[in-house]
């Protein structure tokens, strides 16, 4: 049984009244509940629970300190390509953006190593759009075997394969795969993804099934926010983050949260989520889950990152090139989306010790898989 | 207090600490420099040992600091063999805390695959440390193959909730022939004192140090709790009776006859 059997089970618009139905004494016994349930989680991401947002807080920061101490890891995206065969509404990659078009070559992606590493960083994120034919398992391979030596920890964000594909990635370095769902609303995942392998909704909901047999390290999930209601589709995440850590139990997992960001071609985001309702999610997740890993991007504000590295967040990426080849030739012109913190590693790590933190390049080994 | 001895090593401090969660390596230093401690474990996986300005490994060069390795992050003998054999090459150190939790939730120990590398390494010349349940049996399945100490935990890692496992903890103290050291869980002062009072050789700390408010000082703390523990489990506890001892005996009436 996968993730598509107990997802068929259920009703959007059920799920989404259910939360929109709680009140503050759901608030109040989700926060005293020593473990919380999904319907506890329900309760923390509902509007009932916005006058509790400084306790949230205070509960997420105590419980993120007790698992991860005060340390946040750094990671850097590399975007090797930025061809793609779907059409996604919100995507500045999507094969309706007259964009130029280009996947780095062996030669290029050194290139982006060697700025990269500069930074300091050891843990690298491998990006690119769907492009299957030139960007697919066999050119994986080869950027595995190139960079492995150079970095600890290698994750992917690239589109969904096959099991047996991850098969033969894993033993040559891949640690982690990120795989966001973008939204778990059926119908208006359709609309978002008209064209494209992407367009099948299925496919890629039941692609951490895929990854958990597979036997990856850690699985990333989440959703894009601002395509459909936040608070429903958090629920789904968190309750797909259930099922995988019940049934995939040796693999670790971490959600990120990110929020649509003006891009070429841009699409208007469906819902508006503010920076305290972010931060109600964070918080959400924290107390939901003590142990998952929670990860912020350059998407968000400088103002907004300086505040929420204490409140529960535990990753987070610094002076990030959304473009192929960006690290090493400075150009700005063929970007996913645009960042909104724009400061460098090291001024990032300044501002997390300036916070009482540590910045942490390395938590992984290659010794270890 | 008496020194502690595992393998070929005398420790005068019983406060064996870890490395994780610090805010700052700098701090990290201080507090383990205030806990007294003599043996100090770090994260293979944290560490970058080509590199001597790492910012763990280059906050420990303190000659009485003794490293110990630990293999977090591996899910199986094999990968904990292999991560052994690059710490003692890397960090120039035949010990070991084998430590092997496939899950990476609650990070609790695998016994079977826990076994297994101990076994191994143990063939291959390590001081092997394992980080396990309380489970007596295991205790004495590794003892069995030559460990140099049990480190079982007081509840799970990071939690610090204390010794939650003292009925088994009572057990594997009265019956094993290698040094016990709790380790995971050990949250307050108060809970290592229980430990060594209960007859512990040493315990670990990590979290309840570094996540506290002030490590430096929380440091200072363990280590007067440990050595009052140890100290009140050396001078013989008073017995805890189950009964009152009435002061004027209800059966003294037999003596006058």
């Amino acid at each position: 049984m996968s993730f598509k059997h107990i997802f068929n089970q259920l009703n959007w618009n059920e799920i989404k009244e259910s939360i929109y139905a709680k009140t503050a004494s759901d608030v109040e016994r989700a926060l005293m509940h020593p473990v919380r349930s999904l319907e506890d989680f329900k309760a923390l991401i509902s509007p009932a629970a916005a006058p509790y947002l400084e306790q949230m807080a205070a509960l997420s920061q105590r419980l993120t300190q007790k698992r991860f101490g005060k340390t946040i890891q750094m990671y850097l995206p590399m975007y090797l390509s930025n061809e793609c065969q779907n059409i996604c509404t919100y995507c500045g990659f999507s094969l309706d953006n007259p964009t130029p078009r280009t996947t780095l070559t062996p030669e290029q992606i050194l290139k982006e190593v060697e700025v990269i590493k500069s930074y300091g960083y050891d843990h690298v994120l491998l990006v690119t759009g769907e492009a299957n034919k030139t960007v697919g398992v066999e050119y994986f391979k080869e950027v595995l075997q190139l960079i492995r030596p150079y970095f600890s920890h290698i994750s992917m964000e690239v589109q969904p394969l096959d099991r047996q594909e991850y098969e033969q990635l894993i033993p040559l370095g891949l640690n982690t795969v990120l795989v966001y769902q973008e939204t778990y609303h059926h119908e208006d995942y359709k609309k978002h993804h008209p064209k494209g392998k992407k367009s099948n909704f299925t496919y890629r909901l039941e692609t951490p099934d895929r990854l958990g047999k597979a036997g990856v390290h850690k699985i990333g999930l989440g959703v894009l926010i601002g395509l459909e209601d936040w608070r429903t589709d958090s629920f789904f995440t968190a309750l797909h983050l259930q099922y995988l850590e019940r049934t995939y139990w040796q693999t670790k997992y971490s959600i990120s949260f990110p929020r649509l960001r003006p891009f070429s071609g841009g699409l208007t985001p469906k819902v508006d989520m503010n920076d305290r309702e972010l931060v109600q999610l964070i918080c959400a997740y924290r107390i939901f889950n003590e142990e998952v890993e929670l990860s912020l991007s350059t998407r968000e504000s400088q103002h907004f990152r300086n505040n929420v590295v204490r409140l529960g967040i535990t990753s987070i990426s610094a002076g990030s090139k959304t473009d192929p080849g960006g690290y090493a030739s400075g150009q700005q012109a063929l970007e996913q989306f645009e960042i909104s913190d724009e400061r460098s590693p090291a001024e990032i790590v300044q501002m997390i010790r300036n916070q009482g933190y540590d910045a942490i390049w390395k938590d992984w080994d290659n010794v270890l898989g | 207090m008496t020194p502690l001895t595992i393998a070929d090593k005398t420790f005068n401090s019983r406060l064996f600490t870890g490395t994780g969660k610090f805010s700052s390596g700098q701090q990290m230093e201080e507090a383990l420099l205030a806990s007294g401690s003599e043996l100090v474990t770090v994260a293979l996986k944290r560490v970058d040992v080509q590199n001597e300005q790492d910012d763990i490994l280059s906050h420990l060069g303190h000659p009485q600091f003794n490293l110990l390795p630990n293999t977090s992050g591996v899910r199986n003998a094999k990968e904990a063999v292999f991560a052994a054999q690059l710490a003692r090459e890397a960090l120039e150190t035949n010990w070991l805390k084998l430590e092997i939790h496939p899950d990476p939730k609650y990070l609790l120990p695998d016994p079977i695959e826990t076994l297994k590398a101990a076994e191994e390494l143990v063939k291959l010349g390590f001081v092997v440390l394992p980080y396990i349940h309380a489970d007596p049996v295991l205790c004495k399945r590794l003892e069995e193959v030559g460990v140099a100490a049990v480190m079982p935990l007081g509840s799970p890692i990071g939690s610090n909730n204390g010794l939650q496992t003292r009925a088994f903890l009572e057990i594997i103290i009265q019956q094993s022939k290698v040094p016990v050291v709790v380790d995971a869980g050990i949250g307050a002062p108060s809970h290592a004192a229980e430990a060594m009072e209960l007859g512990a050789d040493a315990v670990l700390v990590n979290t309840a140090i570094a996540v506290s408010q002030q490590p430096v000082q929380m440091a200072k703390a363990f280590k007067m709790a440990v050595e009052a523990g140890r100290m009140a489990y050396e001078a013989k506890l008073a017995p805890v009776g189950v009964t009152a001892h009435a002061s004027s005996p209800l059966t003294a009436f037999l003596d006058e006859l």
